[in-house]
């Protein structure tokens, strides 16, 4: 975490239009002023962490109707940490403008608050909800602990400067907690697509379907070969007729499972090569000469069955 | 039976064929002194057959994936079979994605099996042949 | 390094002949990452040990663990052969909550005169089979080679953790 923070303040191009960032350092950065309406609210929001926290976590629950569901204890618990982040950042010598962004402990915090929301299914609004409410309840806190309405609305703008990066960074790790998720579905999905059957004594099959990607590829090889090993098998039956088009790609990953299974020390049938298909890969000019193929699992079997025959200890019946 | 001390490699011979099987631990230098020394010995001692164990490697670089290939390759100029038994799964998957394809390679699924398919049976085989050519 | 855009990898993957890319990654995880120098060929066995416990610690899977050690020990050799030796950094960058393992590979080698070429496979001037760069780049998701003629070559391998 510190790698990332270090690294965004120092490397990697800020996330938000730095237009913004160096705007506001232009303005009000170098004023004299700036210097002391942070310590004010520095100072406030010391005196006050736990009135934030509170407060915060009333006004979420106000809006729990909007899809915030997350238990008291928790949102506490999450209010608190951020809130201490917030504290120390605002303690540090960064801009305000970069607080949110380079202060470890406080990029952590908001990254963990808008993962656990995106985890929860929290729709977009309550998470952006959520930070501007973060937003009222720090403002709140800086009217009570002032008597200076004048200095109110430099403050106001302290605040907004400090809180629009949480929610800039809150939307952005929201959506990539969202795809994370998304990703992670798609993968378990794959591997729930991708059964490994054992058709006889050494023989086992997978049949595809739908399209072979990359990703694909990774795990179908990873659980026949692994089947392979535990069922000892001497053929793997790879049935494509579930595929519904095989070009350039599909057939190099085709092959590339092929070889994998072959380094395994066991033969590979690809089968279910539909006459379409069969026209496809002739016009494409792929290679699959070196692959032995049939047009069915059927065929595929016998062959299979074939390929065992000689080492493979004597069957009785349909035993499987 | 052992192999001579000079590379480590532990080269065992069985009738004509020879066994050795490759440690997890090995380097550049190693795998070099041990293809040395078995072409030697395939020519020598008039070896037909050759099997390499690799179930203990947990990787198998472009480097390792060469040297088997060429030992393959100057095993079959000298009259000999070689047969790389025992590849773990992660490591012929990422052989696959490195883009080696161990061509000309014969595999095995393990030692036993490899054996084999070099003539060999351990035990009773299936067929009621037992062929014990130690002695 | 969550900055990292996947575009400005694959750009930098093609040929971007400067200087090693100071300006993306001099801050490092200090406190874990780990320098192991590419001296001898024994520094090639102590590099993949210090991977496979890297890649052990941050919870990857037998496979990836292959693919990710299998890539240092292609990079690692490139470096101790071509470049004349060098170091390798392991580092462990989160990219939104998911964990990776960052590989550094620099040498003060000539430098890699067409870039391309070594990124294809077959390509090779030295022991191996022409798959190091490009088979090592298959075998990591983010990929960036920094190189030029006289200037030694630097390449930046991440694997992220799946899931």
């Amino acid at each position: 975490m510190i790698g990332c923070a270090l690294a965004s303040s120092t490397g990697g191009p800020p996330r938000r239009p730095s237009y913004l960032v160096s705007f506001f350092e232009g303005t009000y950065e170098l004023s004299s002023s700036e210097a002391v309406i942070r310590q004010r609210v520095t100072k406030a929001l010391h005196g006050r962490a736990d009135e934030i926290s509170d407060r915060w976590v009333e006004l979420q629950q106000s809006q729990a109707e909007l899809g915030t569901d997350i238990a008291e204890r928790e949102l506490r618990e999450e209010a608190d940490a951020l809130v201490a982040a917030l504290v120390a950042g605002m303690d540090s010598s960064l801009p305000v403008g970069r607080i949110v962004n380079s202060h470890s402990d406080l990029k952590r915090a908001v990254s963990d608050f808008s993962l656990r929301r995106a985890r929860v299914g929290a729709t977009p609004t309550a998470t952006s909800l959520a930070v501007l409410s973060l937003k009222e309840a720090v403002l709140e806190a800086v009217r009570r602990s002032t008597d200076e309405p004048e200095e109110l609305f430099p403050a106001a703008l302290l605040i907004n400067r400090l809180l629009d990066a949480a929610g800039a960074l809150s939307f952005d790790t929201y959506v990539e907690g969202r795809e994370e998720i998304i990703r992670r579905q798609s993968r378990q999905l794959l591997e729930l697509s991708t059964p490994v059957v054992r058709l006889w004594q050494q023989v086992l099959a997978v049949p595809l379907i739908g399209t072979l990607d990359t990703a694909r590829t990774q795990v179908v090889m990873e659980s026949l070969l692994q089947a392979i090993q535990d069922h000892e098998a001497l053929v793997a039956i790879i049935d494509i007729t579930g595929v519904p088009t095989v070009d350039t790609a599909v057939a190099q990953h085709l092959m590339q499972t092929v070889n994998a299974v072959r380094l395994m020390g066991a033969d590979c049938v690809i089968s279910g090569i539909r006459p379409p298909i069969a026209q496809t890969i002739a016009q494409l000019g792929i290679d699959l000469s070196k692959i032995l193929t049939r047009a069915t699992l059927a065929d595929a079997l016998s062959e299979a069955i074939k390929l065992t025959g000689g080492t493979a200890p004597v069957t009785h019946g349909s035993a499987y | 039976m052992a192999g001579r001390p000079t590379t480590g490699v532990p080269i065992l011979r069985l009738g004509d064929v020879l066994v050795t099987g490759l440690l997890n631990e090995l380097d550049d230098k190693t795998a070099l002194a041990f293809t040395d020394e078995l072409t030697e010995r395939i020519s020598a001692e008039s070896i037909r057959g050759v099997l390499i164990d690799v179930s203990r490697l947990e990787i198998i670089d472009s480097f390792v994936a060469r040297t088997l290939m060429e030992l393959t390759t100057m095993a079959r100029l000298l009259g000999a079979r070689v047969i790389v038994a025992g590849m773990r799964p992660p490591v012929a998957i990422t052989l696959v994605e490195l883009g080696v394809e161990l061509v000309g390679v014969e595999t095995a699924l393990d030692a036993e099996r490899g054996m084999a398919a070099l003539g060999w049976r351990q035990g009773p085989a299936p067929g009621g042949v037992r062929r014990d050519t130690t002695r | 390094m969550t900055q990292l855009a996947k575009g400005s990898i694959a750009a930098a993957a093609g040929a971007e002949g400067g200087s090693p890319a100071d300006s993306t990654f001099t801050e490092s995880d200090s406190e874990s990452a780990t320098v192991i120098a590419l001296r001898t060929e024994e520094d090639l066995l102590a590099v993949r040990h210090a991977v496979r416990a890297a890649t052990l610690k941050l919870g990857f899977g037998i496979v990836d663990q292959t693919r990710v050690v299998t890539a240092a020990s292609e990079l690692a050799r490139n470096a101790y052969i071509h470049g004349g030796g060098g170091a390798l950094t392991i580092e462990y960058p989160r990219r939104q909550g998911t964990p990776g393992v960052r590989l550094t590979i620099r040498d003060d080698g000539p430098g890699i005169p067409d870039l391309d070429a070594a990124l294809t496979d077959g390509f090779t001037t030295g022991a191996g089979l022409g798959h190091g760069l490009g088979g090592a780049r298959r075998l990591m998701d983010d990929f960036e080679v920094h190189t030029a003629p006289g200037k030694g070559t630097t390449v930046i391998a991440t694997r992220w953790a799946r899931q």
